[in-house]
């Protein structure tokens, strides 16, 4: 059966590590990065991808629009 | 390439992209400290500009408060303010360019503190604008001073020990006041701490823009709003702090909307 898949893409120089897309996201498919960017703030990355459904609730919250959603039905 | 990796790739298309930032708002990383609020109500003011096909004809006045830069954002024109005066600039650049989507963008320092008079007349006059409001209950921009909206107890650069209402007065309900006025078409209270509540907001904000279209007076949106630096919490502690201390004292939902009955009503008489 097709699964709903998802995957984000974030802009890690743009990310300043509020936390809020993690708590936000119903998946905990995020975590913050224990590496930095150039900013010294600890980005948030897709920490377990495989249980991202792509349902956009990370990117609305997000206040400084750093991410970017896609998903498919396709991948199995 | 990991198999992970591999389908990562399989639904990072452009085919599948399901969100992604509008470009109305420019490039510049955003000054504001992580989590503020502000950030989210820029992108929901872009988008709905975007959406609505607008953005040749907004103009956008910004505040003096942690906004200031606002017109850095959004790719709209704007005209910056002095401090609590964006009505009275938004009032006279409706008036010349009537066909113009004109709206202010204050917190709570500048609507209901030195602007509480501009605020209270542009809306009582029933300028044809959208004001949006970020209450976040402090002066986040000059440190974390008390503002109008500062809750009784909660701790400011200038309230120590808490607001005290025998020394520092209540906490100032003024979109309340504003839902009184005749002039006022929708009044509505909103917040952006989950998704479903920026849903609800970016809602509002559509709405009142075009309410604006309709020529039936100010379209007036308050976000309750975190301000995590001056509340000198994080950014996820402060949405709670907000949940459980500010929404008691601030109530979401709509005050005033002029599609109701009682409101035609009013209008008729007021
Ligand atoms: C005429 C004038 N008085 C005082 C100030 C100092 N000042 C700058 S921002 C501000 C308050 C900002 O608070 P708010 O409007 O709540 O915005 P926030 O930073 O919290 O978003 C004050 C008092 C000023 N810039 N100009
Ligand atoms: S799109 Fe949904 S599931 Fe995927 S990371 Fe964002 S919040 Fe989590
Ligand atoms: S909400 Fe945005 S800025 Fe905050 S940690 Fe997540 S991606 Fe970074
Ligand atoms: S001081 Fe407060 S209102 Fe200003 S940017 Fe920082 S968190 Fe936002
Ligand atoms: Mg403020």
């Amino acid at each position: 059966m097709a699964k709903v898949r998802g995957a984000v893409v974030v802009d890690t120089e743009v990310c300043k590590g509020c936390n809020l897309c993690v708590v936000a996201c119903p998946t905990l498919t995020l975590a913050l990065n224990r590496n930095v960017n150039n900013k010294g703030y600890h980005y948030s990355y897709m920490e377990n991808p495989e249980n991202c459904t792509g349902c956009t609730n990370c990117s609305t919250v997000c206040p400084d629009s750093c991410i970017t959603v896609y998903r498919t039905k396709t991948v199995h | 390439m990991s198999v992970l990796t591999e389908r990562i790739n399989q639904i990072i298309k452009p085919e599948n992209l399901v969100y992604a930032k509008t470009p109305l708002l420019n490039d510049d990383a955003m000054h504001y400290c992580p989590g503020c609020s502000h950030g989210v109500v820029h992108r929901l003011i872009a988008e709905v500009i975007e959406e609505m096909g607008i953005q040749e004809q907004t103009i956008g006045v910004s505040p003096v408060g942690c906004a200031v830069f606002a017109y850095n954002y959004i790719d709209i024109d704007w005209a910056e303010a002095a401090h609590g005066r964006a009505p009275a600039v938004a009032t006279g650049i409706k008036r010349v360019m009537p066909e113009k989507y004109v709206f202010s963008y204050q917190g709570d320092g500048d609507l209901a503190a030195i602007g509480t008079a501009e605020t209270l007349h542009a809306i009582n006059r029933g300028e044809n604008i959208v004001m949006i409001f970020i209450n976040n209950a402090i002066y986040g921009m000059t440190g974390g001073q008390m503002a109008p909206t500062t809750l009784i107890g909660q701790i400011t650069a200038t309230t120590p020990f808490g607001r005290n209402a025998d020394l520092n007065g209540y906490p100032l309900k003024i979109t309340e006041l504003i839902a009184q006025l005749p002039g006022a078409a929708y009044v509505t209270r909103q917040s952006v701490q989950t998704p479903a509540a920026v849903r609800k907001a970016k809602k509002a904000i559509r709405k009142a823009f075009e309410i604006q279209a309709k020529k039936i007076g100010t379209a007036f949106v308050e976000v309750v709003s975190t301000c995590s630096s001056g509340w000198k919490l994080t950014p996820v502690a402060s949405n709670k702090w907000m949940e459980d201390n500010m929404f008691p004292q601030y109530p979401l939902g709509d005050l005033k909307d002029s599609g109701r009955a009682d409101a035609d009503l009013y209008r008729i008489k007021g």
